[in-house]
């Protein structure tokens, strides 16, 4: 049972941390190469604040908010450039964040942060917390996808400037998704830290934003129920198969690859596509 | 009576090529105005400036006595300017009627909190679907605009611009590419909303149409003003025929690679 409870935490993390992305890359079309910078913001700020004798409720919440709040400042820097420019700031962020942590002492430079307090809760009661909280960030998703801000985010990840003649402030709504889903980001990072309790800087690398942008894209972009599975999916399997672990960014990196070029709207997408197939060929054969 | 839009000295210059130089008009509240001129001879670029696509060097763009030369495209359409763009461009994710809807919710999508915190959209489709069936296109609502015609498409972006509620509406070359059946009875379709109440500018190649339904135009011609008034006299001075049957073939070359720049 103790092993199922330590799977099934780590995959409600994931999902929370993939969903936040999902935001961004997914719902409002801006692709993203650091998120895990926002991940790791969120676990140290979150660490700090417990190492500190402080209690946890108050780290998960100001994780959020200091992702957030970077991610708000890093937004109003980056979201004016476009596309690919995006995803190369973006990436910067993540190299930023490393070169940073590895050098401050108090953050425990290279060797990371060990010996993070408990969360005080028992680890059956820590897989509801993040069971509840990942359902309530698909539930806020599914919201949002249905509100007039997901009609919006629709049309400015289809045509930008075609968005702006309707007028749309494209700038306001990428940013308002960018503090959302770092704001999330940053939630899931506090969970992780005091899941593990153990955080170094390679946790947030460059490796950890390719998987997270894999689970996002193989899920389908944009597509909620696409985007758990493939993280509860992709979140396990190193997990099980040392040999991913060994090989991820190579394994993830492909699978990005291969999905993006063959099936753009990823498992959601390749579900709709066949769900149209049988439609048709049931309409052209009433047998 | 004040006009509802003032264009003066408009200057535009891409590098070292100059689009417009110093161009004007006005057009007053209810109008429906024809902007021509041969290609190249700043249309476009005249159009650009007044919704913000293109920032001018040198003039001053004022909305109902309010000046909007500096504001981007966004809050310019806020104010009251409705475009329906030359080259047609839908967004292909959405049906018809859902990309009419994002517009019709204007009041909506003012910011995003305001958006996050509003979900139905019934009052908005049924307005987006009174609007199809205003520019004749009701029966093509669930469609995706991937699968129809230009001609469709053309209405399709007149009814997007129509359901921002504008107190101007631009059309830059609505007609283009469609057959003389389809053209008139868009033309048509202009004339009805023009007598509603609704002031437009028009800029068109289709002579003939412009003709028949605009009350007054402008000319121009290698970006500057060649001509302004109402449609008879203007076709009758002896410039704009010259512009128009090319008798400067050079300076109109010279005009179209500017307004390629």
């Amino acid at each position: 049972m103790a092993y199922e409870i330590t799977l099934l935490t780590a995959m409600g993390i994931a999902v929370i941390f993939a969903l936040s992305l999902n935001l961004i890359t997914g719902f409002c079309g801006q692709i993203s190469l650091g998120h895990a910078a926002f991940y790791g913001i969120g676990a140290y700020c979150a660490a700090m604040i417990t190492k500190s004798g402080l209690p946890f409720p108050l780290a998960l919440a100001a994780g959020f908010l200091l992702a957030g709040a970077i991610g708000v400042v890093v937004g109003l820097a980056s979201l004016r450039v476009r596309h690919d420019f995006l995803a190369i700031t973006t990436m910067g962020v993540g190299f930023l964040f490393l070169g940073i942590v590895r050098q401050q002492d108090f953050l425990g430079g290279e060797m990371g942060l060990s010996g993070i307090p408990s969360s005080g809760l028992s680890k059956p009661a820590f897989m509801a917390l993040v069971l509840i909280i990942a359902a309530a960030v698909t539930a806020f998703s599914l919201y949002l996808k249905r509100s007039w801000m997901g009609y919006v985010f629709d049309s400015v990840a289809d045509d930008e400037d075609t968005a702006r003649m309707l007028g749309i402030d494209v700038a306001r709504y990428k940013l308002a998704a960018f503090a959302m889903g770092t704001a999330l980001a940053g939630l899931a990072g506090g969970l992780y830290a005091h899941n593990i309790r153990f955080i170094d800087p390679e946790s947030f690398g460059f490796v950890e934003s390719i998987t997270v942008l894999a689970m996002v894209v193989v899920g389908g972009i944009g597509s909620v129920w696409g985007v758990i599975l493939a993280a509860a999916v992709l979140s396990v399997l190193p997990l099980w198969l040392q040999f991913i672990s060994d090989y991820k960014l190579l394994l993830y990196g492909a699978l990005l690859f291969t999905v993006m070029r063959f099936s753009p709207n990823g498992m959601a997408g390749m579900v709709t596509a066949l769900k149209r197939r049988n439609r048709a060929s049931a309409s052209r054969d009433p047998s | 009576m004040t006009a509802l839009l003032s264009v003066t000295g408009v200057t535009v210059r891409f590098g070292g090529v100059t689009a417009l130089e110093n161009a004007g008009f006005d057009l007053q509240p209810g109008e429906l105005l024809g902007l021509l001129g041969p290609n190249g001879a700043g249309k476009t670029t005249m159009m650009r400036s007044i919704t913000g696509v293109v920032t001018p060097q040198e003039g001053r763009i004022t909305l109902e006595g309010r000046t909007i030369t500096e504001l981007p495209v966004h809050q310019r359409v806020r104010l009251g300017l409705g475009l329906s763009q030359q080259i047609v461009r839908p967004f292909r994710s959405m049906s018809v009627i859902d990309n009419v809807t994002l517009a019709a919710g204007h009041a909506k999508t003012l910011s995003p909190l305001g958006a996050l915190g509003h979900r139905h959209r019934d009052v908005e489709r049924d307005r987006a679907r009174e609007l199809l069936r205003r520019v004749g296109i009701e029966e093509m609502a669930e469609a995706e605009p991937s699968s129809l015609p230009l001609g469709m498409l053309k209405r399709l972006e007149v009814a997007r611009a129509l359901a921002l509620d504008p107190k101007l509406l631009l059309l830059d070359e609505p007609l283009a590419g469609l057959n003389h059946l389809e053209a008139g009875r868009l033309a048509d379709t202009i004339v009805a909303l023009n007598e509603s109440g609704l002031s437009i500018i028009l800029i068109e190649h289709n002579l003939s149409e412009v003709l028949r339904i605009c009350q007054r135009l402008v000319v121009l011609d290698n970006g500057r003003n060649l001509a302004a008034g109402d449609p008879r006299t203007v076709m009758d001075d002896p410039a704009v025929q010259a512009a128009y049957l090319g008798s400067s073939a050079e300076s109109q070359e010279s005009a179209k690679e500017s307004a390629d720049a």
